[in-house]
This record gives C-alpha cells, structure tokens and sequence, in this order.
C-alpha cells in the first residue's frame, strides 16, 4: 500500500481529499490544472477558425507574411467581393440551398413513415426489413460511388436535381432514431383514435407525428447537415458548372482547378461562408445536436 | 417491440389485420425503394462492372461490354504493373493512416470526455462546444482551412520557426515519417533484404516509409475533426456510470488515475468498442480530404484505396479496375472489423480473469 500513499499526494488526489493546506494545493483542488488543460486544448479547437476567419480578411500578401495575426492590418473585404462577383458561387449556393431543403423534407417525410411502420404496424416481414436496413447501414460509403453512379445513369437521372435528391433520400439512421421514438410514445392515445375510426395514415399524420416533433427535429438537423456537407455524391452524380454544390466547388477552387496562384483569403472566404450556415444552427441546437449525434451513432 | 402489436391483435379482425398489414408496407415503402434502388442495384451492378471491361460508354449492360473474369482483380492484386503498385501504395498510405489515426482520436476523444464531464466544472457548455464544433463543419471547408494552415508559409511552420524549427512544406513533402527516422539514424538507402522483395508491387522498404508528411497533415487533420464526435459517446457512457461507484473507490483508497484504469475504463468498455469499430471503418474510407487536397500527390503519398477507385473509374475511363477497388477496400474494411472484434473480444476474457486476480491480491493484502 506504500506505493498509494505516495500517489496520495499527487495533485489530482489532492481533490479527493482536500485536507492538504498551502497556496498550491488550493490551486490543485480547485481544479486549477484541469482548468488550465481545457483552455488550452480549447485555444487549440478554436484559433483555427478564428486564424480562417481573419485570414478571409486580408490581403493576400498579408496572409502570406503574417498567417497567425488575428486582426488584419489592412481589413478588406476583398476577397468576399470576389467570391460574390464571381457569380459561380451564388449559383453552388443556391444549389446547396435547393438540394439541401428538398432532402431534409423528404428525409422527414419517409424516415417518419417507416419509422412508424417499423415501430408500431404489425406486418409480415417488418423483422426483414429491420434486419435488412440495419444491414444497410453497415455498407462503406466511399464503396458506393461508382455503383451509385451505374444506377443514377442507368435511370437517366445523371446531371439532374432529382439524381442530386432521389437517392440522398434513402437514410437509414433516420428511421431507427424516429422508430425508437414512435416507440417510446404510448400506444393508448392511438387506440383511442383507432375506435374512433381514424386510419392508418391519419392516426399517423395528425395524432402520432405531431407528438414526435422533437425526433422530427432531430431528423431534420442531422438531414441538413449531411446533405450540407455532402460532397462525393454530388461528384459523381453531376458534372455540369451549373449543377454544381458548395461542397463540390469549393474542393474544386481548393484544388486550383479554377483558380491560380494561392489565393488562401478567397478559398477561406469560401469556406467561411459555406461553414455559417451548419454553424448557425449547430449554436442554435447545441444541445438537441451532441445527444442526437450520440444517440445516431450508438445505433 | 412486438408488445404494440399484440396489444392490437387483441381487438383486430381479419380484415383489419390485413388492411394495417397494406398501411405497413405503403408506409415503409418509400424507403425500402429508395434503399434497394440506390444501394443494393448499385452493389449488383458494380459487382458486373468489376468484372467487365466497361470503358464509361453507354450501358455496360450492352452486347459490346465483354465478360473479363477476374482479370481486374489479379491484374491490381498480383500483376506487378502500374495497377498493382498504385494499389500497393494506397495501402500503405491509407494503411499508417488508420494506425495513427484511430488510437489518437480514441484516447484523444476519452481524455476529452473525462476531462468535461468533471462533476465540479464552470464553462462545461462551453469546453464540449469547442471541441465538437470541428465536427460539425464540412470535410471540404475543414481542408481548406489545414492546406492553409500547413502551406510552406503558413500558421503551424511560423509557430514551429519560433522554437527555432524549420517546418516542413507539409502538403508538398513526400517524404515517409519513418524513412526521415531512419535518415537519421543513418539508414539512407534501403537494405539490400528489403529493396529486393516486395509485395503488392511495392518493396518492402517503401512499405516502412511511414505516412509522408502530407500525410501526417492529413492524420492531425482527421485527429482534429473526428474528436469531439467520439467525445460525446464518452460523456454519454460517463454519466451512465453515476457518482457512487467513484465514491466506494474512493473510500477504498483508490486514487484519480487508479480509479480511471480499474473502475472506469473496464466500465467503458462497450463505448471503447464501439469508437474504435467506427473509427476503423471511418479511417479506411479517406476520400474527401484527398479529393479537396492533394488528389494522391505528392509523389502518390496520400493516394487512398477509396480516392484511387475513384480516379480509376472517373478519370481513367477504366471503370472495371474502378469498381473491383472498390470491392477490395469493402472486403478489407470487414476483414480489420472481424480482426479487431475478435483481438478485442479475446483480451476482454484476460483482463476480467487479470482484473480479478488483481482484485483478489489486493484483498491479500489488506
């Protein structure tokens, strides 16, 4: 037991027993080191996008002189002129903007749907298809890309928005999260309904879906996330400029496909930009979004 | 649940069973469509391609498109060409990738839960937001910004340059990690056992070269990103284990670190399994990073199975070769899954029996 004593008096222990006098240890039991750690690992997490946001902010020269400095000696807002003046960026915006609503409706609409027909309808083969979408899931992404793009040209569907939508559509996280919650709602309120004469659909659309709007929430933060986010789907489902999304087209100026020189404040321009959307609603459902995504992948 | 449905079965009749059985599949139709159109369809058709010669033109299910066998695959595994060299180094890079990556992030994302979930901190809200902020940003945005930060005059070599360290041009440096070691230590050439043989097409000693220092961008980048998601698994378990098992060890004289080793982390056990089984099939699927940065380069060093598929297919019109890459990454996916299950299961047996010999000698001693 000697080797316990000794380590009595290390710091952390100190915490427990918080007996030990002195400047120092008050320091330690105040959890003073731990403080310390944390805010230095959050300086790390965080200058990072605090370094992009005012790089976004320079000039060029300046940025490549003065990468660290945090507040720009000559502030400009050239490089977000250039962005906006080089209207392809507009367009990949409006892009992201239409593909990203669409899927998150629809993911909504289905997840919900199946959600509830795996939680609460009795059929033949629900166990199937349980075990088939858990499956599913298991696939690699990155696997998919070039069987994704056979089946998107066999349809005929290739550089169009319902080859960008339709198949982003299929999500299987989503109807595990809403079925788990279809489940935790009690039946009784649907049995009422049901002698009521309600149907299926109805009993599902004005009664059951409306009680579940906070897994409902839940889909449609991680659906606008993932399609924001989305890049190698749109890679190998589009070619045409004008079909083009943020996430493409800003891999496609980071890579210097359209652009010479290094021109780090507009690529960081970009990518500031295209980041304030998902981090608007990341500061806005802060919460909902660390147990969702605890939640989803615990799956 | 099956309890919901039997409740029903209760009060149905024949009818009513059947109608809800039609509702049931009206309902889950959409997705099951959805599912078998763009994920199982796609499989079976890729499966075809990667057989075939399919050059990109029209359908490669026309009467032109000609039946190849294995050829695709024994021309990348064991042909000794070009193929079977770039596959060889999309392995080995991707290979050291995965080994750094996934026991960083996970004792990374653990050291970051235990130290947040302390039961006596101000600003936690703040501390979790900060490190789980990266994960939230797109792969595209989050590359931009590291390609920046590592250029040859960026932010990480200006903070190397003031401990007096000359930085590396990172993104433009293919030099192997362990081969720079090796330099070091005086071994600049290859041994003459390891320049002779190869494997995958590749010599034994450009398999030890280590992840280039592009590379190792890319590993802090990943390190980065993907914490604070594992993070939240953590705190998620943490809060599962409640304050008094902490205090009975503390009353048995267990200290900060003895607690963590003997009561906490065998305790974590299910999370641990999880985060590494997720961050195994994460890390073997770098793609994005890949196709944002550097495409492969420089000199092939960050070329990755999954961007290599890619570019066989998209841009070589070799769609067959494509295709059977992308199998084999599949098939090399599931096979680390079912190895670390079982390392993993495997230990767990020794360390129970270890924990409890421990247990008991320490009860001796008393």
């Amino acid at each position: 037991m000697s080797t316990t004593m000794r380590e009595a008096t290390r710091p952390d222990a100190a915490v427990a027993t918080s007996t030990a006098p002195g400047r120092r240890s008050r320091f330690v039991a105040s959890g003073g080191p731990t403080y310390l750690l944390l805010v230095v690992l959050a300086l790390i997490y965080i200058l990072p996008f605090l370094i992009q946001i005012s790089t976004s902010f320079k000039t060029e020269p300046e940025a490549a002189v003065n990468p660290i400095g945090l507040i720009p000696e000559n502030w400009t807002t050239a490089a977000y002129e250039r962005l906006f003046r080089f209207s392809d960026y507009v367009q990949w915006g409006t892009n992201s903007i239409i593909v990203t609503t669409v899927v998150t409706a629809g993911r909504v609409f289905f997840d919900s749907l199946a959600g509830y027909a795996l939680a609460r309808i009795p059929f033949r083969g629900r166990g199937v298809v349980f075990a088939l979408l858990i499956a599913v899931m298991a696939v690699p992404g990155v696997v998919l890309l070039i069987p994704k793009f056979l089946v998107i040209n066999q349809l005929g569907i290739y550089d169009s928005y319902t080859g960008m939508i339709v198949p982003l559509l299929a999500d299987a996280a989503g109807v595990f999260i809403m079925k788990n919650f279809f489940e935790s709602i009690p039946v009784s309120v649907e049995e009422q309904a049901r002698i009521d004469g309600a149907g299926t659909f109805r009993i599902f659309w004005s009664i059951v879906l409306p009680m579940a709007a906070p897994a409902v929430m839940t889909i449609v933060i991680l659906s606008f996330q993932g399609s924001w986010n989305e890049l190698n789907h749109f890679i190998v489902a589009t070619q045409d400029p004008d079909l083009t999304v943020l996430t493409k087209g800003v891999a496609q100026l980071a890579s210097g496909q359209l652009s010479q020189g290094t021109q780090y404040p507009l690529k960081l321009a970009a990518a500031v930009l295209m980041t304030i959307p998902v981090a608007v609603v990341f500061f806005v459902f802060q919460k909902r979004i660390m147990n969702a995504s605890a939640g989803a992948l615990k799956e | 649940m099956a309890s919901p449905g039997k409740v029903r079965a209760r009060g149905g009749l024949g009818s009513n069973k059947a109608r809800q059985a039609f509702a049931g599949w009206i309902f889950i139709a959409p997705v099951v469509v959805l599912l078998g159109l763009f994920l199982f369809v796609p499989v079976l058709m890729a499966a075809w391609v990667s057989v075939s010669d399919w050059t990109g033109r029209g359908s490669p299910f026309s009467s032109d498109v000609g039946f190849v066998g294995a050829e695709n695959y024994s021309r990348i595994l064991f042909g000794g060409g070009l193929d079977t060299q770039d596959f060889g180094t999309a392995i080995r890079n991707n290979f050291y990738y995965v080994l750094l990556v996934v026991p960083l992030q996970t004792a990374l994302s653990l050291f970051l839960a235990v130290l947040v979930s302390k039961r006596i901190l101000r600003g936690r809200g703040f501390f979790r937001t900060a490190f789980y902020f990266p994960s939230v940003t797109s792969s595209v945005a989050i590359t931009v910004l590291w390609l920046f930060l590592f250029n040859a005059t960026g932010v990480i070599n200006k903070i190397l340059s003031w401990v007096s360290i000359d930085g590396p041009n990172w993104f433009a440096d293919p030099r192997g990690v362990l081969h720079i070691v090796f330099g070091v230590l005086g071994v600049d050439t290859a041994p003459s056992a390891l320049a002779g043989s190869e494997f995958l097409g590749i010599s034994w000693w450009e398999w030890l070269a280590g992840p280039s220092v592009a590379m190792s961008a890319f590993i802090m980048m990943a390190i980065f990103t993907t914490s604070g998601t594992f993070m939240l698994l953590f705190i998620a378990a943490l809060q599962n284990i409640g304050p008094e098992i902490h205090e009975a060890a503390m009353i048995d004289q267990a200290n900060a670190w003895q607690r963590f080793w003997h009561v906490t982390l065998p305790m974590l056990r299910p999370t641990l399994f999880t985060v590494l089984t997720l961050g195994l099939i994460g890390t073997w699927q770098v793609f994005d990073q890949i196709y944002t940065g550097t495409r492969g380069g420089p000199a092939k060093t960050t070329l990755t199975p999954a961007y290599l598929s890619f570019n066989a297919a998209f841009n070589q019109q070799d769609w067959g070769e494509g295709a059977a890459i992308a199998f084999l990454l599949f098939a090399i996916i599931v096979f680390f899954t079912l190895v670390q299950r079982w390392v993993l299961r495997d230990r767990d047996k020794v360390s129970t029996r270890g924990r409890r010999a421990r247990a008991v000698a320490v009860e001796g001693e008393r």
